[in-house]
């Protein structure tokens, strides 16, 4: 038994989009994979997720859009991330998002981006293996 | 028959595979419906030992309309062919419209973008990303009056998937219509206008319960006087689908919905006959063929018995569950996704043998982004080829004495009344939903459902068996993002253009209305005529009725 930190999420729903059934099953996997997971609920701004991440001294965001805004929420996170200084954290993204706009989401700082058909164990290993600080 | 003799010549031939069974096991120990109801072997007619035909199936068009709302179905009319379909600015949305009537469909179905769903105007910070990516964004009547351009509102019928601001959307349409020289009394369509499931499933909501269910009723009354063809509400079961319930909980928990409407109303001190012959439902179409047959069936007839000897509606009209569906969007493969135009086609065949009244069939792109027209063309002519081709719409209600569909028809519904007397117990389904009940109730079956595909115990094609490498991407259907700088520009325009003390004033008059018990929509008319905007009107009535705060249920 070791008494490693366990890996600290926060799952966001971003914009105004009210589809959770994804954000919901990913939060049960996180949990069931061991992790520790803050779920915002709906109806985020990109400023309250930063400010829930920070507070919430989490090792990743896991953010799903399933509206089609994820090409203006997803970057605009990672810019006010980088303005509060945070570069440690992972940043993930799902929902409904066109192959084409993968590339341009990467360029901004979104690590993976997880479509439908994704199985939650992919991305608990994702996690895993990405995760940026040493969990010490 | 005597079913004892038939019970014991049953169980003979269940002890004669046993043989069979030792060399060649079935392909599973148990046998369930995707909903997990369990399945035997094989049905016969001692399944419907406790079936009594005039009471639980009687004919077509009769209590408890088991069989359909109307004697003679699609012998009369084909179901309206009605494509959910709305995007970018008002005039790209009006384009879509007019070229969907072209190819024959004989509704109109209405999305909206989720600033307008929310009640924010296109130039609010908050829309910034959402502008016209769901649907058109309709700030003001002026973007509906372009939406209609050209289309006669005594002509079609149309279906607005609008729940928070119903009220002001149906103004502005009742706007539009006098504008047109169209009396409220010609206006035929819907409203979905259906708050429970938007905190239980979809997320569109904008006040807290009680005030909302205020103005769910002032619209059954308002429109029973003045626009007596409009389908003042549509309670849906298709989002609470597609949040991963069940097929029971899907009955269930819509039509405790329902039954949380009519008691509001019915408190409010309406008829229930002047109001609930209105009322109108929508179901998903889910991939159990079967499940999916027997579970309008059993919707229909609940409803019927509920409105009955609950409500004791004396209407017939007040206790037939009229329905809209959609297939299953979420069963839609983002791999393979031409694979989607076959499930589509089942379950679409699926909502045509359970007796539907409006059906939209999605386009194979949808796990992808919004539809293309070629997709959405696709989606439409496997309807027609269901209508014109398939031979199931020459006699009603066809599957009618399949012992299997019936025994699933009489389970649903068994079970569906159960939940619904579990939701009766915690004060009725506005209880339910602020406690978290059905929140809950969904999500875990959501994850079940996940869970059973990552295991591989539920085969998705494409997904978990036949996968294919190196897929082709398909072209998606792309909003410009420029549509926001249009529409703030439109609303810069119109702020300048329109009376200014004419909007002060009748914003006054709503937001003493909304203080007051009287009926709210003559005062969202006269707004929304000053071309008061949307967001304008939906914050003067924040401002009185205070804003919904979602308990995080996970």
């Amino acid at each position: 038994m070791t008494n490693e930190r366990k890996i600290r999420v926060l799952a966001a729903k971003p914009g105004l989009d009210g589809h959770d059934r994804g954000i919901k099953i990913i939060c049960q996997a996180l949990r069931d994979a061991g992790m520790e997971v803050v779920y915002t609920g709906l109806r985020q701004t990109p400023a309250q997720i930063v400010n829930a991440a920070i507070q919430e001294d989490v090792d990743v965001i896991a953010m799903s859009v399933l509206s089609g805004a994820h090409d203006y929420l997803f970057p605009k996170v990672m810019d006010l991330l980088r303005e509060k200084g945070v570069d440690d954290v992972l940043v993930i993204g799902g929902g409904i998002i066109p192959e084409s706009d993968v590339p341009p989401l990467k360029v901004a700082g979104i690590a993976e981006i997880f479509g439908p058909g994704t199985y939650t164990r992919d991305i608990v290993e994702y996690i895993r293996g990405n995760v940026k600080r040493s969990a010490a | 028959m005597a079913f004892d003799e038939l019970k014991k010549a049953k169980s003979d031939w269940q002890a004669g595979i046993e043989a069979t069974l030792a060399k060649r096991p079935e392909r599973r120990k148990q046998f369930e419906t995707i909903s997990g109801l369990p399945l035997e072997r094989s049905y016969t007619p001692d399944n419907l030992e406790e079936l009594d035909y005039f009471r639980d199936l009687g004919f077509p068009g009769e209590f408890p309309f088991t069989r359909g709302v109307q004697p003679t179905m699609y012998r009369g009319r084909f179901w309206t062919m009605r494509q959910y379909a709305g995007f970018a600015t008002a005039e790209e949305s009006n384009q879509r419209y007019k070229y969907l009537l072209g190819q024959g469909q004989t509704g109109l179905s209405v999305a909206f973008d989720l600033p307008t769903q929310i009640g924010f105007d296109s130039d609010n910070e908050i829309s910034i990303g959402e502008v016209g990516k769901v649907g058109v964004a309709i700030d003001s009547m002026a973007d509906m009056e372009t939406l209609f351009d050209g289309i006669p509102l005594d002509k079609v019928s149309t279906s607005m998937t609008i729940n928070a601001p119903a009220s002001v959307l149906l103004a502005m349409y009742i706007g539009v219509a006098e504008k047109q020289g169209v009396s409220r009394d010609k206006l035929a369509g819907t409203i979905q206008n259906d708050i429970l499931k938007e905190y239980a499933a979809r997320g569109t909501y904008i006040f807290p319960p009680q005030p909302s269910m205020r103005v769910i009723t002032d619209i059954f009354e308002f429109c029973s006087k003045e626009v007596p063809k409009w389908n003042t509400i549509s309670i849906s079961g298709y989002h609470i689908r597609e949040a991963g319930s069940t097929a029971v909980q899907e009955v269930a928990f819509t039509l405790a919905d329902g039954i949380a409407y009519v008691d509001a109303a019915v408190k409010a001190g309406l008829d229930v006959d002047d109001f609930a012959p209105r009322l109108s439902f929508f179901f998903n179409s889910h991939l159990d063929f079967l499940e999916e047959v027997a579970k309008y069936r059993a919707a229909r007839r609940l409803w019927a018995r509920i409105m009955k000897e609950r409500f004791g509606a004396k209407d017939p009209r007040s206790m037939m569950l009229r329905f809209h569906t959609q297939t299953a969007g979420c069963t839609l493969t983002a791999q393979q996704p031409k694979n989607n135009i076959v499930r589509v086609a089942f379950q679409a065949l699926a909502a045509v043998l359970g007796g539907t009244q409006s059906l939209h069939t999605n386009s194979m792109d949808e796990a992808l982004s919004l539809p293309t027209e070629e997709a959405v063309s696709i989606a439409l002519r496997t309807q027609q080829i269901i209508a014109y081709e398939t031979g199931v719409a020459e006699t009603v209600d066809p599957l009618a004495g399949s012992y299997l569909v019936e025994d699933l028809t009489n389970r649903i519904e068994a079970q569906a009344r159960d939940y619904i007397e579990r939701i009766d117990r915690m004060g009725g389904a506005v209880a339910a939903v602020e406690n978290g009940f059905i929140q809950r109730e969904i999500q875990e079956s959501a994850y079940r459902y996940q869970k059973a595909v990552e295991a591989g115990e539920r085969v998705v094609v494409g997904i978990n068996k036949f996968q294919t490498e190196n897929e082709t991407g398909m072209e998606v259907l792309r909003v410009d993002p420029a549509v926001r700088e249009q529409q703030a520009a439109r609303l810069a325009k119109l702020r300048q253009d329109r009376d200014a003390w004419a909007v002060d004033r009748a914003l006054v008059v709503l937001k003493e209305t909304a203080a007051s018990e009287r009926n709210l929509m003559p005062s969202i008319i006269d707004a929304v005529k000053v071309y008061a905007t949307l967001g304008e009107i939906c914050d003067t009535l924040r401002s009185v009725f205070g804003e919904y705060e979602a308990p995080v249920t996970i």
